[in-house]
């Protein structure tokens, strides 16, 4: 792997020449521009370095439905709820999922009750929890996209220990962006693709974008620079009616992606169509355990029932703030009733949420 | 199902982390302390690094810190328990401009706690305090019953003393002041974190856990003459929180630029890696130093001078606009907020 000199990356020279070059396209564009990301890494770039503040303000850019946590559908936080409740079982997740509002409470509330909920930072150290607990019940809430789904996918593939199992709430990025092109109003001029994302699945599940809705891409690496050179290679596009997926960020992105990762993803996992928080039902949107492995999945191993689920908290606007339909400071509750410390709504609970992020840069 | 929200609100980790929740904690705990100082000294309402005690019909001043030591590991990359107990309370006298004289300590151990881990600890505890000359003067001792505490607590009342002229307090700051770090941040909960099990991050990096002693020798004439207006040691919630603490304590604006943040590579590649952010992380031999302007390259250069003080730098400015708030501007040259950080740094997920 080529790794150029993260001072580059980060230097101030390139930058001010790329944000000239960037108004000298814009000029000939001459008409404000909308860019969607979907990542939360890359809001996070954005306003950790304060681009907004040093690119023209012709240049909109919103956020996608990129905060892993947040689009996780409360239903799935009832029921690893539910299974928390259960006698001698250990759940394991990722620290963000702690502190995310479900129907009635989060699981950190059950934590505080007594549960045993563990932080994990991967889903290797859940297995070796399972195999220091012989006679408890394991089980990793596994959410994210296709970042972490190969992870969850090589310790079921393992030969795991029978104690371990898997919640698996698994999403897939490229559906849900399709269904909110497909229905929305966004007018979107171009796409700052996640480069975590690609890196795994490659560039060629963004062509249904520029084939079909003749929108540009840019697979975009998450340092200021990365994320200012994207914006450039997104306007040349715009200003010459072009809309090819382009890869900037190629010192990781292989044009076809990992290929072994999506190997395992598509051993162990099919693809479903699912629910997200705050968009709805995506067609070929989630992950599921395939039949072959259903010895390691949660839903099989254990009964759970959940009463109906609520994702949207009364006068939230998490729903719209995700798909970059409203700014989180223009939800009601933005700093008043909602705050990182008291989130109402998923988006402020998670780092990569896009209202925790305006709470803390804005 | 209706939830007693009330009846589920706990203390957790981050009421401990240096954030907001810890402001909230603390203000819980002494909102209805009747008597807060002695003497018009410096009292707990001030929340600043320690109290002072003005001795009558002299012109010195007490100073009394109060610190409870905890730390996972144990024995750290760069220190142990034993140490860091001493150089923190000894750097929050050191922070109010006072001279150290002595500590109190009370060891609260678990039952089951090797013997043999607890006297290099202790080594460790009287080594650093007899290299500072410091004395021991009282102590207590208490053995909790295995699993109501996770090893060993350390507390610590710090004492020192100052002539009643310096004025250094939290809340002393000028219009104008020139704030200088010295040296790099994160090094320490940067180090801890990469040698806690479940991370496998193999670095070299050790904790910057110091004294600052010899740093605030370099400066004596400019703190007796109140050249040096404010000192803060960025210890847990980072230089972002006790920048955060200055501006919000002292209702004036602060001025960072990140350029001249001295971060070393190691500590930026491993929270690059983990998604955190190196000014919330905690510092152990750091100091923020607020100058008057007109002795800032002086105070600077005399800092640089001590072996510890080579990478210090002036980073930034304190500022009528903005009350209450610390503006950085980025190493790309945008602007943003540097917010207080609100609990405990979770890395991030993918």
């Amino acid at each position: 792997m080529n790794i150029p000199n993260i001072q580059i990356l980060r230097s101030k020279k390139f930058a001010t020449k790329l944000i000239e070059s960037i108004n000298n396209v814009l000029d000939e564009i001459d008409r404000p521009i909308k860019l969607m990301h979907v990542c939360g890494t890359h809001e996070h770039t954005i306003f950790k370095y304060g681009l907004r503040s040093i690119i023209s303000k012709k240049i909109e850019i919103i956020s996608g439905p990129g905060c892993p946590v947040c689009v996780c559908p409360a239903a799935d936080i009832d029921k690893i709820i539910e299974l928390a409740k259960r006698k001698d079982t250990i759940i394991t997740t990722f620290g963000d999922m702690l502190r995310i509002p479900a129907t009635n409470i989060s699981l950190e509330e059950i934590k505080a009750e007594g549960a045993d909920i563990r932080i994990v930072y991967g889903p290797n150290e859940a297995v070796k929890i399972a195999k220091e607990n012989p006679n408890k019940e394991i089980i990793f809430f596994a959410i994210g996209f296709e970042t972490t789904a190969p992870l969850v996918g090589f310790e079921i593939q393992s030969n795991p220990p029978l104690n371990f199992s898997v919640l698996c709430a698994h999403k897939l990025i490229p559906a849900a962006l399709e269904l909110l092109i497909s229905q929305s109003q966004l007018k979107i001029d171009g796409f700052i693709s996640p480069g975590h994302v690609s890196a795994i699945i490659g560039l060629e599940p963004f062509e249904i974008f520029s084939q079909g809705y003749h929108i540009p891409n840019v697979i975009t690496g998450f340092e200021p620079n990365d994320v200012l050179l994207a914006i450039l290679m997104l306007l040349r596009e715009i200003k010459d009616n072009t809309y090819r997926v382009l890869n900037e960020y190629s010192r990781v992105v292989k044009p076809k992606g990992n290929i072994k990762a999506q190997e395992i993803i598509s051993d162990v996992f099919e693809t479903i169509s699912s629910p997200w928080r705050g968009i709805g039902r995506v067609y070929d949107g989630g992950l599921a355990i395939k039949e072959k492995y259903k010895d390691f999945n949660a839903e099989n191993k254990f009964e759970i029932e959940i009463k109906e689920s609520h994702d949207i908290p009364p006068g939230c606007s998490c729903h719209l703030v995700m798909i970059g339909k409203l700014k989180p400071y223009e939800c009601k509750l933005f700093r008043k009733k909602c705050n990182p410390i008291n989130p109402i709504g998923p988006c402020m609970v998670s780092s990569e949420g896009s209202c925790s992020i305006y709470y803390k840069y804005f | 199902m209706m939830i007693d929200k009330e009846n589920l609100k706990v203390i957790r980790l981050a009421h401990g982390a240096g954030g907001i929740l810890q402001q909230e904690l603390i203000n819980f705990i002494t909102k209805d302390i009747s008597k807060k100082n002695i003497n018009n000294g410096i009292g707990i309402d001030e929340l600043d690094d320690g109290a002072t005690i003005p001795i009558e019909n002299t012109d010195k001043e007490f100073i009394i810190t109060a610190d409870g030591h905890t730390i996972s590991p144990i024995i750290f990359p760069g220190g142990d328990l034993g140490k860091l107990s001493i150089y923190g309370t000894l750097n929050d006298i050191l922070m109010m401009g006072g001279t150290p004289l002595a500590l109190t300590s009370c060891y609260i151990i678990e039952e089951g706690f090797n013997m043999k881990k607890l006297e290099n600890i202790i080594n460790s505890f009287n080594k650093a305090s007899s290299e500072e000359d410091l004395a021991i003067i009282a102590g207590d001792t208490k053995v909790m019953p295995k699993g109501t505490l996770n090893g060993i607590i350390i507390t610590t009342t710090g004492i020192g003393i100052r002539d009643r002229k310096i004025k250094i307090a939290d809340n002393n700051l000028k219009i104008g002041d020139v704030i200088i770090l010295t040296g790099s941040i994160g090094d320490h909960g940067t180090a801890l974190m990469a040698s806690r099990e479940g991370f496998n991050i193999s670095t070299d990096l050790q904790s910057d856990l110091a004294s600052l002693t010899p740093i605030i020798c370099s400066v004596k004439n400019e703190i007796q003459n109140n050249f040096i207006h404010s000192m803060k040691d960025p210890t847990r919630g980072g230089i972002a929180g006790a920048l955060n603490d200055w501006a919000k304590k002292n209702n004036l604006g602060i001025y960072i630029d990140e350029e001249k943040i001295p971060i070393k590579n190691q500590v930026q590649a491993i929270c690059d890696m983990l998604g955190l952010d190196p000014f919330n992380i905690a510092c152990e031999g750091r100091a923020l130093i607020a100058v008057d302007p007109n002795y800032s390259k002086e105070v600077l250069k005399k800092i640089k001078e001590t072996k510890l003080g080579t990478d210090a730098e002036i980073i930034g400015i304190v500022k009528e606009e903005n009350p209450g708030n610390v503006f950085l501007k980025t190493i790309v040259g945008g602007m943003r907020f540097l917010d207080m950080p609100l609990g405990e740094p979770i890395p991030r997920i993918c």
